[in-house]
């Protein structure tokens, strides 16, 4: 089994409304020195076997047209060993 | 990064611009040199290139939308008219309300949930921005053919969009409409309408008077939203190392527009600002520009103090950046520091850009260097006019006269025929219930929604204490339009008039959406003439004044146009809700009324649609004076307590109001076809000018002597009966139609309820 990562998140010039909520929050509760924060979302998905080219591509495709929305989000795919 | 300042480009006159990119035509660009008499800066050439598109300078439609105010009736209760952000209507008790429509269509095609939320988000800062807290939202949409893989993207997206920012900003969501054709397949329609109420003396106007006044920007910070066609200009000036693309996709975020709403309403009511105006579509050139050309002066802003998300964006990118949630205010210099301090409280940031002047000029600075210096009504009102060629497309002489009779099209013949036909008809997913839809908006909060979905109107409460309200309802059949589009506007108004009157309010004013395909082409143009003059000429007839539209052009996919889709908004005022005509009928022994005349009339009607997807022939006649008198019965009937329920036939003729009456209710009914009447003709037509009443038994002898002496036809057709399901050996409630070609049709309502509600789940669940 090998667990593949997706990291899904907006792009930078898109407004993350919850990152800034994350922000002001940080403020309110005194703590400094933080100055952006984006939020995004992971994926784990474990397959059976090993990885190879073929099942990447497929993890491409599955995080390009599921996990993200590719208009306003970047992701990477990422194997963990 | 280096900047293309006025100084610049009145040294090298002949350097290449692309202006051609940002959508401007040559000789539009010839005329923005002859204005400022050299070239524009490339900032300049931005706020040009975005006001003087069609969305904001409508130059293809001013020629024709003149006639809205040439025709207007003359109507005391028009406050404020067209032309300002929304119009006010005065509804009594010192209250008014303002209502407006405007299409979000093809951003919402790119990207179906931001774009339909942006859209909320933008209808909802026009209500503010004349004084009025936003008290509903309703949302008329159009979508390509249901089992197109691509309409659940796009329908899937806008719906939750919708639902998303709506329920957020703690909106009701109480109406619209949901449409499938495939003529919108590539080009859905998500046009957005809220209405807002304020008393008389909190109206505000757009306009930056007083010179020395403070023009403050104020909200979310700009980013690099929206502004995807300015990039040309952007790799201009960027160095080569730049962001190379910015997205042309908005962002909403509700709970800044929440913030945005409270504390627009409370400086306003505050008195601490002059003039005021919301930043939608080209963002600040259009706040500064409109601001500074409404009011008598001039105005300088320093373009570096704008706050920025994104500090790479070049001050081209700033003037046209289209981030939500940002509004604009102009305010007496000593009420400044008060201004501010509401922001503060609001946790909404805020901060001078500028101050209006005497110069009659419109200048902006970037870092101490002149990039704008502009007339400001040359960017904003005096843009290019076009007179486009407009002709009657040849092809619509083969359509008119394909109608559907019944040679040309097969009609059920007996009462198994029309038993299956009305499951199917039920079923269709125009005809389908919408609570699939509807249930993900919020559609009773705040408490003062008295109808929404799926009655006729939307019905609101303004006033707690004597019960006053008012009803909104959109509606548009875009066959009737694509067949003729000067009735079909027509009878997209006189369906929205007709389902205000069925609640039992008067209908007061108008607002319209009208979508349409390409302005070039002349037959769009021609539809699109046609379409206006119907609507104008409707409203002066009827006395109803349109109070502010939105017009939007390019819904076409290479050379196929959308249907034309002229969507009305009409709203009414009730003087107290407790007197409302729901459309479900109440108890046993009610009498059924079909108010007005019947006749062969199926072109462009649902059924021709589903059964057969035809369109073809002419649609139905319509007879304003008719349309004014079943509204003067229906108003007069809730008012004197005669109706215990009405509802509107249109989409799918009697046959579908009466399946929706019972319902709606869960009580069962017993019908019969009028002697006079072939079955079919009865149950499907959709002749203009008809509603299905209930009458209590006690008053029809009343009722019926006010629809002779006003000459309007009425027929006694059914009777509520919920025992008729037991009667015929079927269980539960039923509803049963007599006189179908010598038979019976018993339909349990069970069954009927199933085939309506399961097509929406079925297909986008």
């Amino acid at each position: 089994m090998v667990r593949i990562v997706v990291d899904v998140k907006l792009k930078p010039e898109i407004l993350d409304p919850q990152g800034r909520a994350v922000l002001g929050a940080l403020g309110r509760l005194g703590l400094s020195g933080v100055s952006d924060v984006r939020q995004g979302k992971q994926f784990v998905l474990t397959i059976d076997g090993e990885v190879t080219d073929e099942k990447l591509a497929q993890i491409n495709h599955i995080a390009e047209t599921l996990l993200s929305n590719p208009v306003i989000e970047d992701f990477t795919v990422q194997v963990q060993k | 990064m280096t900047v293309d300042t006025v100084g610049q480009a009145k040294e090298s006159p002949v350097q290449e611009q692309p202006f051609k990119e940002l959508g401007l035509k040559a000789d539009e660009y010839e005329r923005i040199k002859e204005i400022l008499g050299r070239r524009p800066t490339s900032s300049e050439l931005a706020m040009y290139s975005v006001m003087w598109s069609e969305h904001c300078s409508y130059k293809s439609s001013k020629v024709h939308l003149r006639q809205f105010g040439e025709k207007a009736p003359h109507s005391d209760a028009l406050l404020v008219g067209i032309g300002e952000n929304a119009g006010v209507v005065d509804i009594g008790h010192g209250w008014a309300v303002t209502f407006k429509v405007e299409s979000h269509n093809h951003p919402s095609y790119v990207e179906p949930y931001q774009g339909a939320a942006t859209g909320v988000g933008g209808i909802v800062r026009d209500i503010i921005s004349m004084g009025a807290r936003p008290v509903a939202v309703m949302d008329p949409l159009r979508f390509g053919d249901p089992h197109n893989p691509d309409t659940r993207r796009v329908l899937t997206g806008v719906v939750s969009g919708i639902g998303g920012y709506g329920n957020c900003l703690g909106l009701p969501n109480i109406g619209g409409e949901i449409v499938f054709d495939p003529s919108y397949q590539g080009n859905p329609l998500v046009n957005a309408l809220c209405v807002g109420t304020m008393k008389h003396e909190d109206i505000h106007l757009a306009a930056a008077s007083g010179v020395g006044n403070l023009v403050i920007l104020y909200g979310a910070r700009t980013g690099g939203d929206g502004i995807g066609g300015v990039s040309v200009l952007a790799s201009e000036t960027f160095d080569a190392d730049g962001p190379a693309k910015r997205p042309s996709v908005q962002v909403g975020d509700p709970f800044m527009e929440k913030l945005l709403i409270e504390c627009t309403l409370e400086v306003l009511h505050s008195g601490l600002v002059e003039g005021i105006q919301d930043l939608g579509g080209a963002g600040i050139s259009c706040a500064t520009s409109e601001l500074a050309s409404n009011g008598e002066g001039g105005m300088h802003v320093w373009l570096d103090r704008v706050l920025l998300r994104d500090h790479t964006l070049s001050p081209e990118e700033i003037l046209m950046s289209e981030s939500q949630e940002r509004m604009c205010a102009v305010v007496l210099p000593d009420k400044v520091e008060e201004f501010l301090a509401v922001c503060k409280k609001w946790d909404v940031e805020a901060v001078v850009i500028g101050e209006v002047n005497a110069s009659g000029r419109l200048t902006v600075d970037w870092h101490g260097e002149q990039i704008v210096d502009v007339p400001p009504r040359s960017v904003a009102h005096d843009g290019p006019v076009y007179e486009r060629p407009y002709a009657r497309p040849e092809w619509l002489d083969a359509r008119q006269s394909d109608a559907p009779t019944a040679q040309r099209l097969a009609r059920p013949t007996t009462a198994q025929d029309i038993r299956e036909t009305l499951l199917r008809m039920v079923a269709a997913p125009n005809l389908a219930a919408k609570t699939w839809v509807t249930s993900q908006y919020d559609r009773y909060v705040m408490g003062n929604t008295v109808l929404a979905q799926p009655e006729d109107s939307g019905m609101i409460r303004v006033d707690e204490e004597t019960g006053l309200g008012v009803a909104v309802s959109t509606d548009c059949n875009a066959r009737f339009a694509a067949l003729d589009p000067y009735r079909g506007a027509q009878l997209a108004f006189a369906e929205s008039y007709r389902n205000v009157a069925v609640t039992g309010a008067v209908p007061l004013a108008v607002t319209n959406c009208l979508n349409f395909g390409s302005p070039e082409d002349p037959a769009v143009m021609w539809q699109f003439e046609q379409a206006v003059t119907g609507l104008a000429d409707a409203c002066l007839d009827m006395g109803t004044p349109v109070t502010g539209g939105n017009v939007s052009f390019y819904n076409q996919t290479a050379d196929v146009a959308i249907h034309p889709t002229p969507v009305v908004g009409v709203l009414g005022v009730i003087d107290d809700v407790n007197r409302r005509t729901p459309m479900a009928w109440h108890e046993d022994g009610e009498l059924i009324y079909l108010l007005g005349d019947t006749a062969d009339e199926l072109a462009g009607s649902e059924w021709a649609h589903e059964i057969h997807a035809h369109l073809g022939g002419l649609p139905p006649v319509l007879d304003l004076n008719k349309e004014r008198t079943l509204a003067e019965i229906l108003v007069a009937g809730s008012r004197d307590g005669m109706l215990s329920a009405a509802h509107d036939v249109s989409d799918g003729g009697v046959a579908q109001t009466l399946v929706e009456m019972a319902l709606r209710a869960d009580i069962g009914a017993r019908v019969w076809v009028p002697d006079n009447l072939d079955a079919f003709v009865f149950l499907w037509s959709e002749s203009a000018t008809r509603a299905v009443v209930a009458v209590p038994r006690s008053e029809e002898m009343r009722f019926s002597a006010m629809c002779e002496a006003r000459g309007f036809t009425s027929t006694r057709i059914g009777v509520v009966d919920s025992k008729i399901g037991q009667e015929h050996a079927v269980s539960g409630q039923a509803l049963r139609i007599e006189n179908v070609y010598g038979a019976e049709v018993t339909l349990a309502l069970s069954d009927l309820r199933e085939a309506s509600e399961k097509t929406l789940p079925a297909l986008f669940g």
